[in-house]
């Protein structure tokens, strides 16, 4: 069984006990704990079951790399799935499940899969697509979506807050270790601005649990006087439980603080998302042991050595009592050594090197450990548990020799460095032989803009250096590589070195591993079929062979047949060791097969963090005008418009939106009505070539308009559909101001730059945004005139003094104000703008002198209705992107004196010139009814698709409260030249409705209200 | 004239800095030849300050005046003396090829104060905010989130941020939430 130790546990707490459920079971841990060591602690080795199979799976590793024990944590709003217990940090109150399972983790009849484990091999989905389509949908789908998966989906709403946060450094060291600190050192004291980041909560990674010493004392004592050191200095900057998450192009670099996870009471952000530029990155991620592959080796109890051996040393928690130690290298000797030195029995270490290992091998063997050289696992026994291991000849087919009963193992398939952030950015490896690994190829590194390297690999992470006498992962080793990462990146900053000695170090002798991509060599299928690569998607030996045999070459489909490494841990035990089972299989050496694509983020970052603040009110950045809060206090119900909101219409008591449009409407037409229209864009334009370029931005002419003056005009793009509308007013010889769509404002503002500054930027004109600079009230209606006389000031509204399509200033009320007599509703109108300060206060006085007229604001939809009527085209609603205004018959608006506008050379091309396309024309419903937004006017036949053929669609359609029937604008072939013609647009119920084919302006077609 | 009001009437937070709406001030842009001799003349006239170097706020004796772009400046000025700023402004370009515009409606400005301002600022700004990288006489054109915005020092722990008055609740939030205690960062205050 796995228990607390009664000594050991460098990083708890013991004066703190913490207790925490697991599957609704109280337990207890102690401060410094993680969940899996808590739960090992209880004996709670069973953690979770796999993806495909519902195998039992226990915690296999000890760090991020984890791939079995992942747990469903907190609840409600603090829900989180597929947690690594590894990485979760206990506090008191955690509470967390296991996952996958059902009915319980003990018992689960998702299990059967594994039985029929045969009908599931490699590629069983694209496998189960060539059966009858409808097998997948009805048979497959229902059972692999009931059966597969991990966590479940959080259901309420996240109840933390996120945040990002830049920052900028000349140097970012990612990885806490000896040799992320003593990098950090060497730049520190170089003066450089340094960030180094540690994953965990604290400093020194493995160095203290292997062992040795540096410049004659503990490597704990060198860890503690570093960090003294370097939290002294001003120009470090040091952060734990923060992981750097992924390096992007040009020193980009982010980095993952969890604030909260180890005690979600604590105030502020759960997660803090560091958005870095870094001039020099140094990776001193580390590395990460391998399994080995034997029959068996997902059995809850088999863990990696080095696993087995942190929970010894940091956490005080054994695996087993009996544990039997499996290598191909050195370094597993350090396990059983712990092992035995805590007092608990190594059995056997079975080493399948024939020639067995070195120093650390003389150790064990003094300590009465049996190794037996040349020997390996044939299988593992036991289903929830291990409990016992048969012992073959690793040159075998797997004869067993010998059992030995056990309840832990502890395997070793030697390491591999953690190059995940150097290749995220297209730092490129090589395949070191002696060592069986990818590393960093220091030739090949990630470039920056300017073709300089800007990631450096150091300590285990750029792997063994083979110029140099020493081996491997050795401490000297990471502790010389990174002192010369930091060197490397001081130089390329041109900063001065300072002249650090490497400290001294003393340590084992290694000799050399012994690649074993198969346990025993020639285990047959049998075995192989036992012997899990990835333990979360569930795929073995036999697999990935499987897929070999089917013709899979690449490793990349490789992968993507078989699932391999793309589970939540994207196979950072799997990975190697599939693909050298892959290059065995295809009869070719390891570089040749080669990696897949390392991608960020290093582990799973959280969907908050990326968000970060942008949730809840801030979501999107909400425009409210000068008058917004007016709308809210009066019941305004809102439509987006852009970034705005915009009162849709002002519904009074248990009205309907629709009897609020109508009421709106018929006070607009009958007397008088207000709208807000500030949203609308204003932008000044200025200068002596003003008019020329304005003559280019629309299609009309805009230089011969008086000063005083108002002109709508078209804008189109340089293919010539139409694009934005609006009126333009001439304020003085050199100046004009262009209104725009609501929409329009910043779009059109950036259209005329653009012209202006990439194209003609020899004109004298400057443009100017001042959209917000003004707030603008439209007062409509037959008593419109009469309600701006009653408000008093200095300005003659009169017709004759103001007529339609000019503009003023002058006094209104008490406001500085500017009135244009422009109108999109067919009524007497004034456009007032004032000082957007100032809105609200104007607002409210029109709303109170106009009492008397029964004054009500009106919405957008009632402003749309109210322009259908009179046949004015909407920007969004008669065009899409793909209409030129001929196609609105609005040639009128299009200059012919011009020699060019933007827009015009492409209106003259053959398809644009053609008679065939849809134009626009009104429509009446033979029955008064409405037409269905969106709906196609139907022609006769089908289509090679057998869909019915098409002849014109409706653009804009409503009812109409003053002439009380359905109107409608559309396109069709044939345009006004099918008037009075009868079409049929479709319905949503599959039907038709008729319509007459009628001139588009309804109401009013002399602009008799308007014009008065 | 009616009594002019801001956005959001002075609104304000207190975190582990404060977040302030100042209330209106009086903002020009001003487009022109930097470079010429009418512009460096009307802008020592409005404000006392001379012509601004690139991402640079000069400080005179009635306002300061901010670098926009290669041919835009931000005059700022007390939001009553703005209307005799332009004419001002208007008088000394009338020769040349120039626009001014008052723009001070259209905008919102808030003070961050306090240690940590420059934190508040760096969750929201892409922007190196430490302190030997962003000068005292410094201004930055950048976004705030999700909108564009500007800031500048004022003193050694306070900013000055400028956004449009539209989005005036939004920055005011996410400076907010910026600001909330709990969130402290410790990295440049």
């Amino acid at each position: 069984m796995s228990t607390r130790l009664a000594t050991g546990g460098r990083l708890l707490n013991k004066a703190k006990q913490v207790t925490f459920s697991f599957n609704g079971k109280q337990l207890t841990g102690y401060e410094g704990d993680t969940l899996a060591s808590a739960l090992l602690a209880n004996d709670q080795m069973l953690m979770g079951r796999s993806f495909k199979y519902h195998r039992p799976r226990g915690v296999v590793a000890s760090g991020a790399e984890e791939p079995n024990a992942l747990v469903n944590l907190g609840a409600g709003g603090k829900f989180e799935p597929n947690q690594r217990a590894t990485t979760t940090e206990l506090y008191d109150g955690l509470s967390a499940t296991s996952q996958n399972h059902w009915p319980s983790l003990e018992f689960d009849v998702g299990v059967v899969n594994n039985y029929a484990a045969r009908a599931l091999p490699a590629g069983f989905y694209y496998k189960t697509f060539m059966a009858p389509a409808a097998a997948w949908k009805h048979v497959f789908e229902p059972i692999v979506r009931h059966s597969a998966g991990l966590g479940k989906a959080p259901k309420d709403r996240d109840a933390d807050r996120y945040e990002h946060y830049y920052a900028f450094f000349d140097v970012v060291i990612v990885g806490g270790g000896v040799a992320g600190l003593q990098a950090a050192k060497t730049a520190g004291l170089a003066g450089a601005s340094v960030l180094l980041m540690e994953q965990t909560a604290f400093w020194g990674g493995r160095a203290p649990v292997d062992g040795g010493e540096i410049d004659g004392k503990a490597t704990d004592d060198f860890i503690d006087a570093t960090v003294t050191e370097l939290e002294a200095m001003d120009n470090v900057t040091l952060r734990n439980r923060m992981m750097g998450a992924g390096v992007y192009d040009h020193g980009y670099l982010l980095g993952y603080e969890r604030l909260t996870d180890h005690a979600p009471a604590l105030a502020g952000p759960r997660h803090r998302l560091w958005r870095i530029r870094a001039k020099q990155i140094v990776t001193a991620t580390g590395a990460i042991e391998r399994p080995l592959s034997f029959a068996g080796n997902d059995i809850p109890g088999v863990m990696l050595a080095s696993a087995v051996r942190d929970y010894v040393a940091n956490f005080g928690v054994s695996a087993g009592d009996r544990t039997v130690v499996v290598t191909n290298n050195d370094d597993a000797y350090r396990t059983a050594i712990a092992l035995k030195n805590a007092g608990l029995d190594v059995p056997v270490i079975l080493d399948a090197r024939a020639t067995g290992g070195g120093a650390l091998a003389e150790e064990a063997k003094a300590l009465g450990i049996r190794v037996e050289n040349g020997k390996a696992i044939a299988k593992v026994k036991g289903g929830k548990r291990v409990t016992g291991v048969a012992i073959c000849a690793q040159a075998g087919e797997g004869s067993v020799l010998e059992d030995i009963a056990c309840d832990a193992v502890a395997m070793s398939g030697g390491w591999s460095p953690v190059v995940h952030l150097w290749s995220h950015c297209g730092g490129k490896l090589n395949w070191n032989e002696k060592y069986a690994m990818f590393q960093p190829d220091p030739n090949r590194p990630p470039l920056s803009h300017d073709g300089n390297p800007f990631v450096v690999p150091a300590g285990s992470a750029a792997g063994a250096q083979t110029d140099t006498d020493y081996e491997g992962f050795s401490l000297f080793e990471t502790l010389r590589t990174a002192h010369d990462a930091a060197n490397k990146v001081c130089q390329a900053l041109g900063l001065n070195v300072p002249d650090l000695k490497t400290p001294s170090v003393s340590e084992h002798d290694e000799v050399a591993l012994e690649p074993v991509w198969l346990m025993p060599q020639g285990a047959g299928t049998k075995l192989r079929m036992k012997a899990w690569l990835d333990y979360q998607n569930d795929v073995k030996v036999s697999d990935v062979r499987l897929a070999a045999q089917e013709g899979y070459e690449s490793v990349e489909h490789t992968k993507r047949y078989t699932t391999l490494g793309m589970a939540t841990d994207q196979g950072k035990l799997s990975n190697i060791n599939g693909l050298a089972v892959l290059s065995d299989a295809l009869n070719q050496p390891i570089p040749a097969t080669g990696t897949t694509t390392f991608r960020p983020p290093y582990t799973p970052i959280s969907m908050g963090s990326i968000a970060g603040e942008a949730r809840d009110e801030v979501f999107q950045p909400l425009r409210r005008t000068p008058i917004h809060d007016w709308h809210e206090a009066n019941g305004a119900f809102f439509e987006p418009v852009g970034q705005w909101r915009r009162p849709y219409c002002f519904p009074r008591g248990s009205e309907t939106h629709a009897d609020a449009v109508k009421r709106e409407i018929n006070q607009t037409r009958n007397s008088v009505g207000l709208l807000d229209a500030s949203t609308l864009g204003k932008i000044i334009v200025k200068g002596p070539d003003a008019g020329k370029f304005l003559d280019m931005m629309y299609t009309n002419m805009m230089s011969t308009l008086k000063p005083g003056k108002c002109r709508y005009g078209l804008v189109c793009n340089e293919n010539g559909f139409l694009i934005d509308d609006g009126v333009v007013a001439r304020i003085d010889e050199d100046t004009f101001l262009c209104h725009t769509t609501t929409g329009g404002a910043e779009r059109i503002h950036g259209w005329m730059e653009d012209w202006l500054q990439c194209e003609w930027w020899d004109w004298q004109v400057f443009t100017a945004n001042v959209t917000e600079q003004y707030a603008q009230i439209a007062i409509v209606g037959p008593n419109a005139r009469n309600l701006i006389e009653k408000l008093g000031g200095d300005m003659d509204v009169s017709e004759e003094a103001l007529p339609f399509m000019a503009w003023k200033d002058g006094k209104i009320g008490a406001f500085d104000a500017r009135a244009y007599r422009i109108s999109f509703s067919g009524e007497l109108s004034y456009e007032i703008a004032v000082p957007a300060s100032q809105g609200r206060a104007f607002w409210d006085v029109v709303m109170e002198f106009g009492k008397e007229f029964d004054i009500m604001p009106y919405g957008t939809e009632a402003l749309h209705v109210m322009r259908a009527e009179k046949g004015f085209i909407m920007i969004g609603d008669e065009t899409d992107g793909t209409v030129i205004p001929q196609d609105l018959n609005m040639q009128w608006a299009i200059s012919k004196k011009k020699g060019d506008f933007l827009g015009k050379r492409a209106q003259l091309r053959d398809h644009m010139a053609s008679p065939d396309r849809w134009k626009l024309a009104g429509f009446e419903t033979l029955d008064g009814s409405v037409i269905p937004d969106g709906s196609y006017i139907v022609a006769e036949g089908k289509n090679a698709n057998n869909q019915r053929n098409v002849q014109g669609r409706v653009t804009s359609t409503y009812y109409s409260p003053t002439l009380d029937r359905g109107i409608a604008m559309g396109l069709v072939h044939g345009g006004m030249n099918r008037l009075d013609d009868v079409v049929e647009f479709n319905k949503v119920d599959g039907g038709t409705v008729a319509a007459r084919v009628v001139d588009p302006v309804f109401y009013d077609k002399d602009g008799e209200k308007q014009n008065v | 004239m009616s009594e002019a009001v801001s956005a959001l009437s002075g609104a304000e937070f207190k975190g582990f800095a404060s977040v302030t709406e100042t209330g209106l001030r009086g903002m020009i842009t001003v487009r022109g030849d930097l470079a010429s001799k009418a512009m460096t003349a009307a802008i020592k006239a409005a404000t006392g300050a001379d012509v601004p170097a690139q991402r640079k706020v000069a400080v005179g004796g009635k306002g300061k005046v901010a670098w926009m772009s290669p041919d835009e400046l931000l005059v700022v000025v007390d939001y009553a003396t703005v209307l005799d700023t332009v004419a001002t402004l208007n008088a000394a370009l009338s020769g040349g090829h120039a626009l001014v515009a008052n723009v001070s409606d259209a905008r919102a400005v808030f003070e961050i104060r306090g240690v940590g301002c420059r934190d508040v600022l760096a969750k929201l700004a892409p922007v190196d905010l430490s302190h030997s990288r962003f000068a005292a006489d410094e201004i930055r054109r950048t976004r705030i989130a999700q909108v564009p915005a500007a800031f500048w020092q004022t003193e050694s722990d306070a900013f000055e941020v400028i956004c449009f008055r539209s989005v005036a609740q939004y920055v005011f939030d996410v400076l907010r939430l910026s600001a909330t205690k709990g969130g402290e960062v410790h990295h440049l205050g």
